[in-house]
């Protein structure tokens, strides 16, 4: 049973010394065998296990995480959520996971601090400005919420833009539903509801086989012990390689390192999210007040987690073409989170050539926002054993068909 | 910073290059007779290993070569680099066999 947060019982737990709040969840130990296994403890994951227990009802679930929960991309990321993709396929799956956002916090009874702050994606020449109108109209025909605005208007909203840009901003377009959250709270709020409904979350487990028979999962092999299972859905991001290998199956996926970097707290300067297409940067502020910025890959493939500093120093140079008065500021934390890029930038969600072993991988640069979309749908499609409707697309068999879902030249923005 | 031994130019600061990807592929054919798996596999799909990778690199504010390089995709060790017609290498394993 979850005991729910409420200002009472942070009342009752301030007259105590807040010395008898329990733990959020348990740090389970493996049992022989589960119903479903889920290899990866980050939000995709754990959101899989939570939705599989409360719209399933599953009974017996593990979530096997090699480190500690939250700790890989979900942990390394900057925090934006939007929806404002090209291709209707999209638009419907990552708008339907900013819906669940909006409502996460109260489903989840845990504060995600889900901030709607609207993200500008900004054009800076002649030809990004027409596909950011065509982006803009794409987003309306889809139903998500666009605004295009002009050059002046973005100035005008956010003061500290360069008086004197190389890149002048000629227009862009706003996504009023889009914003930021906290990342953790994601990743520990989806394990507190799991854990409610008795899924075991096993840290430090990190899967080193599959067992499979006659084409079907049997089970897997871990760094703690066997575990006895008939379907295990896999959702390691930038890993996803290494665990369809050890299936016997390839996937159309290749790691690189995304770097993300925070800056020393200051004022509140910057109350939305940028994106500028010209620069490839993206950036807000944090509540705490840190800048939190991103720009592209580290444009060789990578198992590393950690970034290399040329893609630091552009990341830097495009922020301050933007931003001059940022030009001083010191940064704290410098991170890379290892992603799965594929090549139409489209995720691949759903079922593999092993009966009973399902995946939800290649979100590339943009997992977090989707966490909430890929753990429902994951769900739901493993308990079926079809593909939800809304991840249908999104199969493996698209490559093969050309069926490709290319948000990467179809989205105006930075991958 | 990687520093990266060009076959042409010695070795010259990683911002000097641009990755290619998996070396080593091989367009199927004839065409007539190639199955959509199999041009699925030839586009899209990569051994992406974690470990070591040989992959094609360019030298694009330099000579404006392309080479091949072994690197290990966790350390990002160069263990070696040749030239684009020279044979897959092989790995330290088998030599020491």
């Amino acid at each position: 049973m979850r005991r729910d947060y409420s200002t009472l019982s942070l009342i009752r737990h301030g007259l105590s010394d807040q010395k008898k709040w329990r733990p959020a969840w348990r740090n389970a130990a493996p049992q022989k065998s589960y119903d479903m296994v889920i290899i990866g403890g980050g939000g995709h994951g754990l959101a899989t296990a939570y939705y599989l227990a409360k719209q399933h009802g599953v009974k017996s679930i593990a979530v096997l995480e090699k480190g500690w929960i939250g700790g890989g991309n979900t942990g390394r990321n900057t925090t934006l959520i939007r929806s404002n993709y090209f291709f209707p396929e999209s638009a419907k799956l990552y708008d339907f996971s900013l819906s669940l956002y909006e409502g996460l916090s109260k489903e989840l009874n845990y504060n995600i601090m889900f901030s709607q702050r609207g993200m500008w994606t900004t054009a800076h020449d002649r030809h990004s400005l027409e596909l950011v109108r065509r982006s803009t109209n794409a987003m309306l025909l889809n139903g998500v919420d666009a605004e295009f605005h002009s050059g002046d208007e973005i100035r005008k909203r956010i003061p500290l833009l360069n008086d004197n840009p190389r890149y002048p901003i000629l227009g862009g377009v706003l996504q009023k539903r889009a914003g930021t959250a906290r990342h953790d709270a994601v990743a520990w709020g989806y394990a507190r509801g799991a854990d409610a409904y008795g899924v075991d979350i096993i840290q430090g487990c990190e899967v080193v086989g599959l067992k499979i028979q006659k084409g079907r999962v049997q089970g897997v092999q871990t760094t703690r012990g066997n575990i006895k299972t008939g379907k295990v859905g896999i959702a390691v991001a930038g890993n996803t390689t290494v665990l369809a290998n050890m299936a016997g199956f390839r996937v159309p996926v290749v790691s690189h390192a995304l770097q993300a970097f925070v800056s020393e707290p200051v004022k509140p300067i910057l109350n939305t999210v940028l994106l500028s297409s010209a620069t490839g940067v993206y950036v807000s502020q944090s509540d705490k007040g840190e800048l939190v910025l991103g720009s592209v890959l580290d444009l060789y493939g990578s198992y590393a987690q950690r970034g290399n500093l040329p893609t630091f120093e552009s990341s830097a140079a495009g922020l301050i073409e933007l931003f001059p008065s940022f030009s001083r500021m010191r940064f704290l934390r410098q991170w890379a989170g290892i992603v799965d890029i594929v090549h139409d930038s489209s995720p691949i969600v759903g079922k593999t050539p092993v009966e009973g072993l399902y995946i939800n991988c290649g979100w590339g640069t943009g997992g977090f926002k989707a966490i909430p979309a890929g753990g429902y749908c994951l769900a739901d499609t493993m308990v079926k054993d079809q593909p939800h409707p809304l991840v249908a697309p999104f199969d493996l068999e698209r490559f093969e068909t050309g069926a490709l879902i290319d948000e990467a030249a179809g989205a105006a923005i930075a991958h | 910073m990687l520093h990266i031994n060009c076959p042409w130019c010695g070795p010259r600061s990683e911002v000097e290059f641009e990755w290619g990807g998996e070396a080593h592929l091989r367009r199927p054919g004839p065409h007539t007779d190639v199955t959509s798996e199999e041009w699925a596999h030839y586009l899209f799909y990569r051994n992406n290993p974690k470990g070591k990778e040989t992959e094609r690199w360019v030298h694009r504010h330099g000579c404006g070569q392309w080479f091949n390089i072994e690197r290990d995709t966790v350390t990002h060790t160069i263990t070696r680099t040749y030239k684009m017609t020279d044979p897959i290498p092989q790995t330290e394993e088998a030599n020491n066999d």
